[in-house]
């Protein structure tokens, strides 16, 4: 056979490994090819990444930077309208606002002689941040023999003056804010003398909503998210592993199984606003319980996160080889010890992997949260599971949704912070399926 | 290659007839041939039959092994040697569609009894498979484990006593005494073997079952698991599955032949290599199929 085959390529002048040569070139340029689409197809995503992270962190660093103003303020008793400054109802009620009105009157001596129209006066008053009172109240409770005397207080700038300031470093794009002529002179002079300086906004993290962005804070809806996904977390990953044990290692095959299994797999598919109208309809219609409460959105988010861990524990089950039941089994291990000491450890990264990436999308859930109504306007940090909160990517929703320009930073901020706690969670999963499976 | 139709037939019954083959013909569906029974069984095997879903893998084997012997199974792939060797400790009960029928004693005790409960059943009679499969912990783990779940021990020193007597009756001690807590896994393929064969006889077993414990091994490997089955028989009563006849004829007492799901013939070993009743083994161990 193979003496014919030769004879027959030698007489066209050509031998196998000719023909072999000739074709390895072609398989080389074949063999780049494809590594090529490969490389191209990883720097189209590393190069999305990036525009989409220098996008997000170009916009949202601003909002990690609050403008103060330092102001010579007197506390003057008449103005303050109290007579001790220790007493707790007087301090609550007493007038900051005349107080820093006359400080900002008397910063610019010029605005202290000249009679200042009603409208000046607003916008002059409006530089500050209506916030600006509590920090005036925290210095004079603070420091009670303060009173009737002038203390230098850096005060919480309003986020006009903030943008506005934020604009000046930065040539080519004009400031575009709402901020008049005149009160752009007031700050320019600031500017000047040295009264302005940029702080890190801790606000931020400390505060929860509010209708002024420099007061506005991802508190709540940080904390709001934590307890949703702590319930998630808490029911999800054992009702989750408890199911695949049980469909995997106990349950006879027939049709109920396979019926399950298969409405498992479309309940993977299921659209997410799905689940917040059964959240809905069973947890706050039949089970009368509150809105807007983060027990309420962790249990939808359980229901929604289920399928995902079954299916993937069911995976990391099966991925398990038979010799180890075997070995297990025939050393006369029950089959619950063959579950718990050898299925189960060696299942559990693949089942952590699935699990983390269910919770990484609960976190990042919005639809069924409109739905169990936790997009309400909520200033309260929750202090537990029954608290009125809001949820972080539901925080971005109503940021990006309102129209004061320094919403815009805080909006990509918040999208900022979210990120580092999704990217916090994967870690932690990687960091958890290294430790278990050198643990074996 | 060989003119005989007769056993052309029987290797690939399809091939003239279309039909399946009638054993009847061959004196397959007859009494096994030799000596099959015994006055001193440890284990007793009478009429096993054993189908998975609608084949039957098994049919009708009866069989006798004795106490500290060493009992070599071998034939064809697919005679159903390894389905039998299952059998004698209920490890097809793990097998779904596996359905088992006669009786299997041990100590005149039947083990398909419906109140025998399996987990001290498998503690008696022990299991080798063919591919060594330590858990993926450490050697001392892994030899450990039995002892552990069946609550052999109650103290540390106890179970440290276990595991070293288990390792050095597997020839492994030597070997592994310094990295007890690395890895079961870490090991050479031989190695690994002598660990399973160690984490075995650390419940202390009656009975052995090894099912082709050296056909995924070296020669040298082989070997040192050949020499430990001859020391490991003056405790333990082994039944051994094995491909290589050589094996059989050099580890074991006595040799069982199986063909398609029946037991043809069972001897001493000397004689079943040397001068087989059955024209079927005789066809077998001279090198005619298999």
């Amino acid at each position: 056979m193979s003496k014919v085959s030769v004879k027959s390529s030698a007489s066209k002048r050509l031998t196998t490994m000719d023909l072999v040569n000739r074709n390895l070139a072609k398989r080389k340029r074949a063999e780049r090819r494809f590594r090529f689409y490969g490389i191209g197809a990883i720097l189209f995503g590393f190069a999305c990444l990036l525009i989409l992270f220098s996008d997000i962190i170009g916009k949202g660093h601003g909002a990690f930077f609050q403008t103060q103003i330092q102001l010579q303020v007197r506390f003057n008793a008449q103005q303050l309208q109290i007579t001790d400054p220790t007493s707790k109802t007087q301090l609550d009620n007493a007038n900051y606002d005349a107080v820093i009105e006359n400080a900002l009157l008397r910063d610019n001596g010029a605005l202290l002689d000249a009679e200042l129209p009603a409208l000046e006066k607003r916008q002059l008053l409006s530089l500050v941040s209506t916030g600006a009172v509590y920090s005036l109240k925290t210095v004079l409770k603070n420091a009670p023999e303060t009173l009737n005397q002038t203390v230098s207080i850096w005060l919480t700038a309003d986020d006009d003056v903030d943008n506005y300031v934020k604009s000046i470093g930065r040539d080519g794009q004009g400031f575009s804010g709402r901020l008049s002529l005149q009160q752009q002179k007031w700050v320019e002079r600031w500017v000047e003398n040295g009264q302005v300086r940029q702080t890190f906004n801790t606000t931020f993290f400390t505060e929860g909503d509010s209708r002024e962005p420099e007061q506005a804070g991802i508190r709540s809806a940080l904390m709001g998210s934590l307890y949703m996904l702590l319930v998630t977390i808490g029911l999800s990953f054992p009702i989750g592993i408890s199911a695949a044990v049980y469909l995997e290692e106990y349950a006879p095959r027939n049709r109920l199984t396979d019926f399950i299994e298969v409405n498992i797999n479309n309940l993977a598919a299921v659209p997410s606003i799905i689940f917040g109208l059964l959240g809905l309809a069973i947890f706050i219609g039949f089970f009368d319980m509150p809105r807007s409460i983060p027990l309420v959105g962790g249990l939808v988010l359980t229901l929604m996160t289920l399928p995902t861990i079954i299916i993937s524990s069911r995976a990391a089950i099966k991925a398990v080889p038979s010799s180890i039941r075997d070995a297990a089994f025939g050393l006369g291990a029950s089959k619950m010890q063959v579950v718990l000491h050898h299925v189960v450890p060696l299942a559990m990264p693949g089942m952590l992997t699935g699990a983390i990436i269910g919770f990484a999308q609960a976190l990042g859930e919005t639809a069924p949260l409109l739905m169990i109504g936790m997009v309400a306007f909520i200033v309260d940090v929750p202090a537990d599971l029954l608290d009125p909160s809001s949820a972080l990517p539901v925080q971005i929703f109503l940021w990006a949704d309102s129209p004061e320009r320094a919403f815009i930073e805080r909006t990509s901020a918040a999208i900022m912070v979210l990120l580092a706690f999704l990217i916090t969670m994967n870690g932690l999963a990687v960091w958890l399926r290294h430790r278990l499976g050198r643990g074996q | 290659m060989n003119s005989n139709s007769g056993y052309n037939r029987l290797f690939d019954p399809m091939a003239e007839t279309g039909q399946p083959l009638d054993f009847a013909q061959h004196g397959l569906g007859q009494r096994t041939v030799g000596n099959p029974f015994s006055e001193k069984a440890k284990m007793s095997v009478r009429n096993l039959n054993v189908y998975y879903d609608d084949k039957q893998a098994i049919h009708d084997v009866s069989l006798d092994i004795n106490r500290n012997e060493v009992m070599a199974m071998i034939g064809p792939s697919g005679c159903g040697k390894s389905t039998f060797l299952r059998c004698l400790n209920r490890m097809n009960d793990t097998i779904d569609n596996c359905k088992v029928e006669g009786e299997v004693t041990l100590d005149e005790k039947n083990i398909y009894h419906r109140k025998q409960d399996v987990v001290p059943l498998r503690a008696r009679v022990g299991i080798v498979f063919q591919k060594p499969n330590p858990f993926p912990k450490s050697i001392y783990e892994n030899v450990a484990y039995g002892p552990k779940i069946h609550g052999l021990v109650s103290r540390r020193a106890q179970l440290d006593e276990i595991v070293e007597d288990s390792l050095r009756k597997a020839s492994l001690w030597d070997e592994v005494k310094d990295r007890l807590f690395s890895p079961g896994t870490d090991l050479s393929g031989g190695q690994q073997q002598r660990l399973c064969i160690a984490r075995t006889i650390a419940v202390s077993p009656e009975v052995i079952l090894m099912d082709e414990p050296c056909s995924a091994l070296d020669p040298i490997a082989t070997a040192r698991i050949e020499e430990l089955m001859a020391e490991l028989s003056q405790n333990f009563t082994i039944a051994i599955v094995t491909h290589s006849m050589q094996q059989a004829a050099r580890v074991s007492t006595r040799t069982a032949y199986f063909h398609m799901g029946r037991l043809i013939e069972v001897n001493d070993t000397r004689r079943v290599f040397t001068n087989p009743e059955h024209e079927l083994t005789e066809a077998y161990i001279t090198g005619r199929f298999g």
